[in-house]
């Protein structure tokens, strides 16, 4: 503590109950503060001792269940890591993520994404099944290093909220769920490529994105979502024109 | 059930990192018009001397030059936001089975359009 240990700092919270609002509201809290407590910690601080009506979600409070994303005067933030004195003490704003539908107050329905994640098959699918008695798959450092990256994301949907064209055109599949597909193509022991190749020349695939990159500049894991599908352009052209030399596999 | 849909207007205003994403794609127009200008000489050049003389006389106009003053800043800003998202369109480079740095690969891109800029401007001197 330094000083600041009586003093308060104002969040100001968006508001929306669907029974209630034909539009959401902005509503403040002045909440006592101090050095080391995170905007989640403030926002619980409300539910626990001003508004128990205010909703948000959260859960492991250390950066890794990826479910108290939103947005702190603007920018996607994990509500868990990000600290009240870097706003002290003009104080903050919170806002559910944007790009999507806000379900109530700080929490936004997350469908839409769930469904792109299973549709990019997000497991690994063998050449051909090996039994346990086989022993395991192995993998060299390299190999590992060519998707570990992308094998980091926790689904927080940061780099969604930062993804104009995903704000823009909701068919597209956007930055996370496209890591993800590049996260299992690029796997030595995945064998799915050609399942998930229709997905990335889609017109929703990789080619919706016209590398703003601000997804990489948010997530909070260092995946770098928009060099994932970037990369997945080389690839997508790639598969156009060996059609060309080589006949295509059956999907 | 029912839910609320924020609008996109003005989407890129909201941040800085958009308004600067925006700027590196309208300076594109600026390149596109650079390279006009630039094939329009070429086209007078063929014409004859003095067609080319005249569009040279044409470039030393006031306008001209706070055009292409301009459109050299920005093509300039276009081009170290090039470099500055080059590796993210690569796949990871290698050497001795070592990843090479992203930094790497962008002052490799600077350091050679720079090197290949003198070059030409010496070649043409």
């Amino acid at each position: 503590m330094n000083g600041k240990a009586n003093s308060t700092i104002a969040i100001e919270c968006l508001r929306y109950d669907p029974q209630a609002d034909e539009t959401p509201r902005y509503q403040t809290y002045e909440i006592p503060f101090t050095d080391e407590m995170s905007v989640l910690e403030g926002l619980q601080y409300i539910k626990d001792h001003l508004d128990g009506s205010l909703t948000f979600r959260w859960s492991c409070r250390m950066a890794i269940c990826g479910s108290c994303g939103g947005m702190v005067n603007g920018v996607p933030r994990l509500s868990c890591e990000t600290f009240l004195r870097d706003y002290y003490p003009e104080g903050l704003r919170l806002e559910p993520l944007t790009h999507f539908p806000i379900q109530r107050d700080l929490a936004v329905d997350q469908t839409d994404f769930l469904v792109k994640l299973r549709s990019i098959k997000p497991y690994i699918i063998p050449e051909a099944p090996k039994p346990v008695s086989e022993g395991t798959f192995l993998q060299t450092p390299q190999q590992l290093d060519e998707y570990y990256q992308y094998s980091q994301c926790i689904n927080c949907l940061l780099c969604y909220a930062a993804c104009p064209q995903y704000g823009l055109d909701r068919e597209f599949t956007g930055p996370g769920a496209l890591a993800l597909l590049h996260r299992y193509n690029a796997d030595s022991r995945d064998a799915g490529k050609a399942e998930r190749m229709g997905l990335v020349n889609a017109d929703e695939g990789v080619w919706g994105c016209t590398l703003v990159s601000y997804c990489s500049e948010v997530c909070p894991k260092g995946v770098d979502p928009a060099r994932a599908v970037n990369q997945n352009k080389v690839e997508s052209t790639k598969d156009y024109f060996m059609r060309f030399v080589a006949p295509r596999r059956n999907r | 059930m029912k839910t609320y849909m924020r609008t996109m207007n003005g989407w890129w205003r909201r941040n800085p990192f958009y308004l600067w994403y925006t700027l590196r794609e309208w300076s594109a127009f600026f390149l596109t018009a650079y390279a006009l200008v630039l094939l329009f000489g070429l086209a007078r050049l063929a014409q004859g001397e003095a067609q080319y003389e005249a569009w040279r006389a044409s470039l030393a106009t006031p306008a001209a030059v706070v055009f292409h003053v301009a459109a050299m800043l920005i093509v300039l800003y276009h081009a170290w936001t090039w470099f500055k998202v080059m590796h993210k369109t690569l796949p990871f480079v290698r050497i001795a089975g070592h990843r090479v740095p992203d930094g790497a690969i962008f002052a490799a891109g600077i350091v050679s359009s720079l090197v290949l800029s003198l070059l030409l401007l010496w070649g043409l001197a």
